[in-house]
């Protein structure tokens, strides 16, 4: 198996699929001839020609909404989002169209479109280049929302997003692009709405995705030599999330801490917990403890940013706390 | 005799152009063309007394007095080409040949309309026909017409498809987005403003400097022309060019339509905010009385051919009336999730 | 007290405050002679004037972009988005610079912008114009999220909001427009980010957000019956969350139930019931519930609709599921 990075994973999924299937388009700001600003689209101009890779003017919303349109008739369109903070110039088509056609049409149209975006905070870029705001499109039927981070995930979970008949927005994270894993030759997908295990424990269930769910195994690993063992959950797929495999786990724990880099206000940390303790309300002995940004925008100055990012000590932190809570009498 | 026209009409509407068919277009199309803006007529007059009554519910925007723009437009098309619809869409429906018994349906929120109840009046759409659809956003549709316009340059199909929007679509952020990509990248896409000159209250000459709007497009090197939007035969051959010249990988065109909405917003709007007795000159600009006294006047149809037309329209929004009131079902409990993902998969 | 509705206590206070302060202007579709598509501003365009309160095109992300421009520059600006639905169209304004921007500076701005808009049902207005939006805005930090639920709420939290110098999003319901209540006639304000105790209980606590109080409220007489005594809490502000009244609340009723009428994943009920979960779980005899909209798009069939939206039975029946823990 070979040792690729993040970046190739994305890179040769899309250039697989749009081998594959002629009707793969790459639509973006810079995504052809420069390869996109992280490289991740670099030769594919060359090999599929500018009618297959589409440089687009800065205009988020029409050309988020030309690639929803061409997947209404007969295209499989990415749609790239420079950056994650500005796919609120496009919500509109996102969340009032691209999200509803299927259903406000009675199921008579498909949308395959996918918005890959890039998001996560880090290296000082401040309030308008750092946002993490995948909640928001969890709270909107019709959409999947994907955030696989490993290599191998990332090219697997790519290629399903292209294949899926409805839109898909796959965040990338920005600091991961580099982060090198095994991947297959061969073809292979991985289906949405599947966790995986990265780490088993019995002492406290720690469920993350994306950026987090590394800075969590790394948490973990520190905390197993003081004898606190973690089970660290990716949840790779956030819409459909895999609550079996949440509630598996949190039943043999008994204990939780959800992790997540955006705000914690609103994220979807709370809607993991509020599950938990609605479907499942005995199992835990601790109450749960989430970990993410606190309610401030992303600072530029590189110590402030670093106290709102959670990072390995933040998530140390939470797991003392669901650790030290006594065992409850509910 | 043609439809007199006051002066002071012809002097404010700028537009104005006489009813006379492009060769090429046979007797037997334009009589076509009088049934589908006659069926419009009807069924959007008979939708505005179902609202009333309530029978039908929700938010419709009546398409009357505006037939001639959809008929001319969807005329100069072919089937398989598309449009993209505004959120006042049953005109572009009809006239891109979709069933008025489905469509009533829908409006009645019944599982054998278009949209199994899920979409009603302004979402209404006939995908397979070519119609994607009405729209609830202002603006909202005008990049989804650039991508089917984009599926059709890539995949070498060979369409053309048109995105109808209005005088206030034209104000949104995206109509300017769209009009400069449409031009960057020579897609085949027919912007078609349907300028009736008021956004629900607010008229346009009061929030634009430039209210003939056809001359922005040149702003972005694509073609603009005005007009008469109550003309069918005028908008035919203004889309007709911009259709020969789509198909050829000239681009896009952008044609501004232009009328005086005469109705309210929706349906049930009173218009309190407008004085309607200096409207209702304007009338005489109407469509359908306008392409009926061409073809006596030029002896291209007689009386009784024409009623003969017009009843069947009426019997045709008669028979959607009954279809949708009596032959079809309320969507089920069972049937809500359905359609939210596509393959029958279910996320709650 | 005089009795009046929601739509003219709203109305009201946007008299009162323009009255007082000349700096306050209305920018926004149809707001002006028009006086709104649901008759909010009724009146104040002939009282203020074309210059205070503006009719725009249809271009919501410059109407909320001119309102961050005039307050930096020394107006306090009411943009008003119709829909909730529409504020899509100008998200890149509201949380990239509205939001954003006295942080960005260093503190060295105040943004005085209130966003008037509503949300909720309308029967049959299908996907596009139905929706519930509060908890996206409930995520963002830098504004304040508000939603009223009664008429005396509307006046003394919009009067408040304007008073307020950091940005203010408020969210009206368009299913209490027509409601009542008794509404003073004086200018008053109402803390933002303190909760309401509607109706005082000792069984179990429903903590519901705009129309969904009134739903509930209707729900615990019918349960008075039965002798559950339910108190009711209407947050009010959703950012900030004044979560000690609703803790307060368990460590006396021991359960909890959330309503609101938006989808129920994502939504705030989940965020309340994590915030009680983390803070209060000792507290709960009882697993934390939430009634709110299944995850679809609004369809427009009534029937549908009904389907999708939470009911006062909903909330009965969830109450007495909840009693029987």
């Amino acid at each position: 198996m070979a040792v690729i990075t993040y970046r190739q994973a994305l890179t040769d999924a899309m250039r697989e699929e749009m081998q594959r299937d002629e009707t793969v388009v790459i639509i973006g700001c810079d995504v052809a001839y420069r390869g996109n600003p992280f490289g991740v689209t670099k030769g594919l101009l060359k090999e599929f020609g500018s009618n297959r890779v589409i440089d687009t003017p800065i205009s988020e919303a029409a050309f988020t909404g030309m690639g929803i349109g061409a997947a209404g008739t007969g295209l499989r369109p990415i749609v790239e989002i420079l950056y994650s903070d500005w796919i609120t110039l496009a919500m509109d088509q996102i969340v009032n169209i691209a999200a509803k056609l299927r259903y406000m049409f009675g199921g008579k149209i498909n949308v395959p479109v996918v918005i890959r975006a890039p998001f996560g905070a880090g290296g000082g870029v401040a309030a308008q280049h750092s946002q993490s705001l995948e909640a928001w499109f969890n709270h909107v039927p019709g959409l999947k929302v994907v955030t696989p981070i490993d290599p191998y995930d990332v090219k697997g979970m790519l290629k399903t997003a292209i294949r899926d008949d409805n839109p898909v927005i796959f965040f990338e994270h920005k600091r991961a692009y580099a982060m090198k894993g095994e991947v297959p030759d061969e073809d292979y997908t991985i289906p949405f709405g599947s966790a995986v295990v990265r780490r088993e424990g019995a002492d406290v269930t720690i469920v993350s995705y994306s950026y987090m769910s590394i800075r969590a195994q790394n948490a973990a690993d520190e905390l197993a030599k003081e004898g606190i063992n973690c089970e660290v959950i990716d949840l790779r797929s956030l819409l459909p999330l895999d609550y079996d495999t949440v509630m598996r786990s949190v039943e043999k724990t008994h204990r939780v801490v959800i992790a997540q880099e955006a705000h914690i206000r609103g994220g979807i940390a709370g809607d993991i917990i509020a599950e938990i303790v609605d479907k499942n309300f005995d199992i835990l002995k601790a109450p749960p403890v989430r970990v993410g940004m606190p309610n401030v925008p992303v600072p530029f100055n590189v110590g402030l940013e670093a106290m709102v990012i959670p990072n390995e000590s933040t998530i140390k932190d939470g797991v003392y706390r669901v650790m030290k809570s006594k065992v409850g009498s509910v | 005799m043609p439809v007199e026209i006051p002066k002071e009409v012809l002097k404010n509407f700028k537009c104005y152009t006489p009813y006379k068919a492009p060769e090429g277009l046979s007797v037997k199309k334009q009589l076509g063309m009088f049934y589908t803006m006659n069926l419009i007529r009807e069924f959007d007059t008979k939708v505005t007394d179902l609202w009333m009554e309530n029978k039908i519910y929700g938010i419709a925007h009546s398409y009357v007095s505006s037939e001639a723009i959809a008929v001319g437009a969807c005329a100069a098309l072919d089937p398989e080409d598309y449009i993209v619809s505004t959120h006042r869409g049953h005109g572009h429906c009809i006239a891109k040949g979709s069933d008025v018994k489905k469509m009533m349906a829908e409006l009645y929120g019944k599982y054998e309309g278009y949209n199994h109840g899920k979409g009603g009046s302004m979402h209404i759409a006939d995908v397979e026909n070519g119609m994607l659809g009405a729209q609830g956003i202002v603006g909202g549709g005008i990049p989804f017409a650039l991508g089917a316009a984009l599926s059709s340059k890539v995949l070498n199909k060979g369409r053309v498809s048109i995105g109808f929007h209005g005088d206030g679509g034209s104000n949104q952020g995206v109509w300017h987005e769209a009009m400069n990509m449409a031009s960057a990248y020579k897609l085949p896409v027919i912007y078609i403003c349907e300028n009736n000159q008021l956004a629900i209250s607010t008229p346009l000459q009061n929030v634009t400097g430039q209210s003939d709007l056809y001359l922005r497009a040149n702003g972005y090197a694509v073609p603009g022309v005005l007009v008469d939007g109550y003309n069918v035969f005028a908008v035919y051959e203004a889309v007709k060019k911009a259709v020969d010249r789509a198909r050829a990988g000239q681009g896009p065109s952008f044609i501004e339509a232009r009328t005086i909405r005469f109705l309210g917003h929706f349906v049930a709007d009173d218009q309190w905010y407008r004085d309607l007795d200096t409207v209702k000159p304007y009338w005489s600009l109407e469509p359908l009385g306008r392409m009926r006294a061409y073809f006596l006047d030029n002896k291209l149809a007689g009386e009784d051919e024409l009623k003969i037309i017009e009843q069947q329209a009426v019997k045709d929004v008669e028979e959607a009336i009954d279809y949708a009131s009596n032959d079809c079902t309320e969507p089920p409990a069972e049937k809500l999730y359905e359609d939210v993902y596509a393959g029958g998969e279910i996320i709650k | 007290m005089r009795i009046i509705t929601y739509r003219e206590a709203l109305r009201e206070a946007l008299k009162q405050e323009m009255g007082r302060d000349d700096t306050i202007i209305m920018i926004g579709e149809d707001i002006g002679r028009y006086g709104g598509p649901y008759k909010v501003s009724q009146g104040l365009f002939d009282e203020f004037g074309p210059d205070r309160v503006i009719d725009t095109p249809i271009a919501e992300t410059a109407i909320a972009g001119a309102a961050l421009g005039a307050a930096l520059a020394g107006l306090r600006p009411i943009a008003e988005i119709m829909y909730i639905d529409f504020s899509f169209i100008c998200m890149d304004q509201i949380f990239n610079q509205i939001a954003k921007i006295r942080y960005m500076s260093g503190g060295n701005v105040i943004v005085p912008v209130v966003i008037r808009t509503q949300m909720g049902k309308k029967g049959s207005a299908a996907a596009q114009h139905s929706q519930c939006l509060e908890a996206i805005y409930a995520h963002i930090p830098g504004i304040k999220v508000i939603t009223p639920s009664t008429p005396y709420d509307a006046k003394g939290l919009l009067i408040s909001s304007i008073r307020e110098n950091d940005p203010v999003v408020f969210i009206e319901n368009c299913g209490l427009y027509s409601s009542k209540s008794e509404v003073p006639e004086k200018p008053y304000t109402i803390e933002l980010g303190k909760a309401d105790i509607k109706r005082e209980g000792n069984d179990i606590t429903v903590v519901a957000i705009s129309k969904s109080v009134r739903d509930s409220l209707e729900a615990a007489d019918e349960l008075q019956n039965e002798g559950i005594s339910v108190e009711v809490i209407d947050p009010r502000t959703i950012k900030p969350l004044d979560s000690d009244t609703i803790l307060e609340s368990i460590e006396k009723t021991h359960r909890l139930l959330i309503t609101h009428e938006a989808c129920k994943t994502g939504g705030l009920g989940a965020e309340i019931a994590a915030i009680v979960a983390e803070n209060g779980m000792y507290n709960l005899d009882a697993p934390i519930k939430r009634i709110a909209a299944h995850d679809t798009p609004i369809p427009f069939a009534p029937k549908m609709e009904d389907y999708v939206l939470p009911s006062k039975n909903d909330i009965i029946k969830g109450i007495r599921e909840l009693m029987k823990e």
